[in-house]
């Protein structure tokens, strides 16, 4: 208290300067109109200034939880999708009390390694058998087809790529449904072979191929690719490259989807073959 | 010591009246606007203990805002310039030191040294006054001419006073 005392004897002059010198400022910025605007924007603009870059850093931080919460959006709307849902109206003995029964379902789960410079390229999914994941179920994203899940565990699971040369998949065009199955060759990533087509029919470039749906494992109508080169190979076939849409290096989110009547289907088609 | 005081207060008077009456309505083309008041700091004797001259200095200033509806823009330039006044006596201090019964004017000490007194402190004064006027730095320079020119025009009238207005 004394220290101050004596400080404030010390320096008395400087502190009534600063202190009249405020008065004044204060005087001028409550009673000149013009001074107060500009005080006061000047304030308004360096506050919104700072509470601009304060948004945008949490926006940052939160980017995480933002993609968690659309991709589980995603997950949600696929699910209600009328395309999911099967009509079971066409069953001859009519003890239905649905009009639809889902056919697939969807769940999201993150890629956390993958590769695509090798000649069996597996993917890992950050989901395992604790969601429901069973191995044979379809892994798409949402430009285009993945691949197969393998093996899963608790937590994990893993995925054939479309980028492994061991994965055959069925895949038909758009336009006409004609079918063929799709492989990778080990060649370039972004692109497949398309094969089993017959000379006969009429493809051009940019044609569209889609999975056809026979398998158990693939909803039919899910994107792969686009016709960028074809060539009459061994006769009465096409050989046709495909240029994926999924962009293999740089998947993030995708969804696994399960068959939810692949069972069903398996055993009836197992009961014929042991005939 | 009574008469000291009236003389004061009547200078104070007279200098608020000189600038209100007659030079707030002279201006030059917008640009040039002398203010002679500050010469009641510039004039307080050499005694006057500091925080007099400040308080003085808020004071002038205050009665001058209140005349041209100018609040507090007068009254922080004047704090500053009183503020300033003891350190300049002692810069520009002569050899022999300011003699008791001397006050600060060209007839005690001369033209230059009441020049180089005077600029100083008017020119802080101007400074500070035309930039809380305008409150900005985008015309900085547009108002550094209208500084200076106004300080060329307030010295003029503050010299020609003190050969014949104050004299003594």
């Amino acid at each position: 208290m004394r220290n101050l005392l004596m400080f404030i004897i010390r320096y008395y002059f400087v502190i009534l300067f600063i202190f009249l010198e405020s008065l004044s400022l204060i005087l001028v910025v409550r009673n000149n109109n013009f001074q107060k605007a500009r005080f006061v924007t000047y304030f308004q603009s360096t506050a919104g200034y700072i509470y601009n870059k304060i948004d945008i850093l949490t926006e940052y931080l939160y980017l995480q939880k933002a993609n968690q919460k659309l991709a589980a959006e995603n997950t949600e709307l696929k699910n209600i999708l009328r395309r999911m849902y099967r009509s079971d109206e066409v069953f001859f003995y009519g003890e239905h009390d649905t009009v639809y029964r889902q056919h697939y379902f969807y769940t999201s789960a993150r890629i956390i390694n993958n590769s695509i410079n090798k000649q069996h390229n597996f993917l890992t999914l950050n989901k395992g058998t604790v969601i429901g994941i069973k191995p044979e179920m379809a892994v798409i994203s949402s430009d285009g087809i993945v691949g197969v899940v393998k093996g899963v565990s608790n937590r994990f699971a893993t995925v054939i790529s479309l980028l492994n040369t061991d994965l055959k998949i069925s895949g038909k065009f758009k336009k006409n449904n004609y079918y063929g199955s799709l492989f990778w060759d080990g060649m370039d990533y972004r692109k497949v072979l398309f094969r089993e087509i017959p000379y006969h029919v009429d493809i051009s470039l940019g044609d569209t191929v889609i999975t056809s749906g026979f398998s158990t494992i693939f909803p039919g109508g899910i994107l792969i690719g686009t016709v960028c080169d074809y060539e009459v190979k061994g006769g009465n076939f096409y050989e046709i490259t495909v240029e994926l849409t999924t962009d293999f290096k740089n998947l993030d989110y995708v969804s696994v989807v399960s068959n939810l009547q692949r069972q069903e289907q398996l055993e009836l088609e197992q009961s014929f073959d042991n005939d | 010591m009574i008469n000291f005081l009236y003389r004061n207060i009547g200078r104070f008077i007279v200098l608020v009246l000189i600038q209100v009456l007659i030079l707030d309505n002279i201006q030059f083309s917008g640009y040039v606007n002398p203010f002679m008041y500050v010469l009641f700091i510039l004039l307080l004797p050499f005694e006057t203990p500091n925080w007099l001259i400040i308080l003085l200095g808020f004071v002038l200033g205050l009665t001058i805002d209140l005349f041209s509806n100018t609040i507090g823009m007068h009254a922080f330039a004047t704090v500053f310039m009183a503020f300033l006044r003891p350190h300049v006596l002692k810069i520009i201090k002569p050899h022999d030191g300011y003699e008791p019964g001397t006050f600060p004017r060209i007839y005690y000490f001369g033209l230059t040294w009441f020049l180089r007194y005077s600029i100083i402190l008017v020119f802080s004064h101007h400074l500070f006054l035309f930039y809380i006027e305008i409150f900005r730095f985008t015309d900085f320079f547009s108002t550094l001419i209208r500084v200076i020119l106004s300080v060329l025009f307030s010295m003029v009238i503050i010299v020609l006073s003190q050969y014949f207005i104050f004299r003594k």
